[in-house]
């Protein structure tokens, strides 16, 4: 089995905002975070596929191909974007590390055909990151 | 959901590797130049990693004011700009990574509960590095 990872970026505003709550939970849970008015991130997004390697090719996967999926399912629908308001998984759910790590797999893992995926790493900031790799 | 987050802190702190269980000789053999007297230097990453199930509430695994709270309360004050060997925790152990590692990953265990602690990363140089889960095997 081998395992290959592929990088990309986005740089996109969030919130975090419950609203079971009220502002001041939201605010003391959240922190800064709780602001409405967003703020940004520039993030990088590792995701790591695994597979055998094909005897004719010797790739594990057409990395053109990866990348394409890439940049349409994650970079084109959350670069440059407010989460929170153009991305619909979050206008149900809270756009975390954890949150958006989840919604980024669920999306690749519907469209990765030749290998299998196997972690998604988001790093919100360098000293920040969330590994996601399928679990219930 | 299960998730994994990690978090990376920076620790300066000098040490000298010797053990009294070796002579000097054999201590010089072993440890090469960080067998030297006086000791030297290293910038240590660390990167703690927790899991646990993603809060419906709030989207988190954990907060991550407690686990900073957590680290830099109970590890990074403690080793930061110290002496290892001069450390209790180093009273009667080597100041390796490796035992660094385990020091700090038995210390965190303690004082942090708030999710699973699932291992500590150290990079000693940013050539080398060594990871400790409690004798579990690491999650890749």
């Amino acid at each position: 089995m081998i395992y290959l990872t592929r990088k990309c970026e986005f740089s996109a505003s969030h919130f975090y905002h419950n609203p079971k709550w009220s502002e001041r939970e939201n605010v003391r849970v959240f922190g800064k975070c709780a602001n409405l008015n967003g703020h940004g991130h520039n993030s990088t997004l590792e995701v790591t596929v695994k597979g055998e390697i094909d005897p004719v090719t010797g790739f594990v996967v057409d990395l053109k191909e990866l990348k394409d999926i890439l940049n349409r399912e994650v970079v084109d629908a959350m670069d440059h974007r407010h989460l929170n308001k153009e991305v619909p998984e979050f206008a149900s759910k809270i756009p975390t590390s954890e949150n958006i790590a989840i919604a980024i797999w669920q999306r690749l893992e519907a469209k990765l055909k030749v290998a299998k995926l196997h972690r998604v790493r988001l790093y919100e900031l360098p000293d920040l990151f969330v590994d996601y790799y399928g679990e219930a | 959901m299960k998730a994994y987050l990690t978090r990376r802190y920076m620790i300066s702190a000098s040490h000298r590797l010797e053990t009294d269980a070796l002579t000097n000789e054999q201590n010089r053999a072993v440890y090469g130049k960080c067998n030297n007297p006086y000791g030297h230097g290293h910038n240590y990453a660390l990167e703690v990693t927790v899991s646990g199930q993603v809060s419906k509430d709030t989207g988190m695994v954990c907060d991550l004011v407690d686990l900073d709270a957590a680290v830099r309360g109970n590890v990074v004050e403690r080793f930061d700009q110290h002496n290892l060997n001069a450390r209790e925790e180093f009273k009667d152990l080597v100041p390796t990574t490796e035992n660094l590692a385990a020091v700090i990953y038995d210390i965190l265990k303690q004082r942090f509960t708030a999710a699973h602690l699932e291992k500590v990363r150290i990079e000693e140089t940013w050539m080398n590095s060594f990871e400790y889960a409690g004798g579990a095997e690491i999650v890749r």
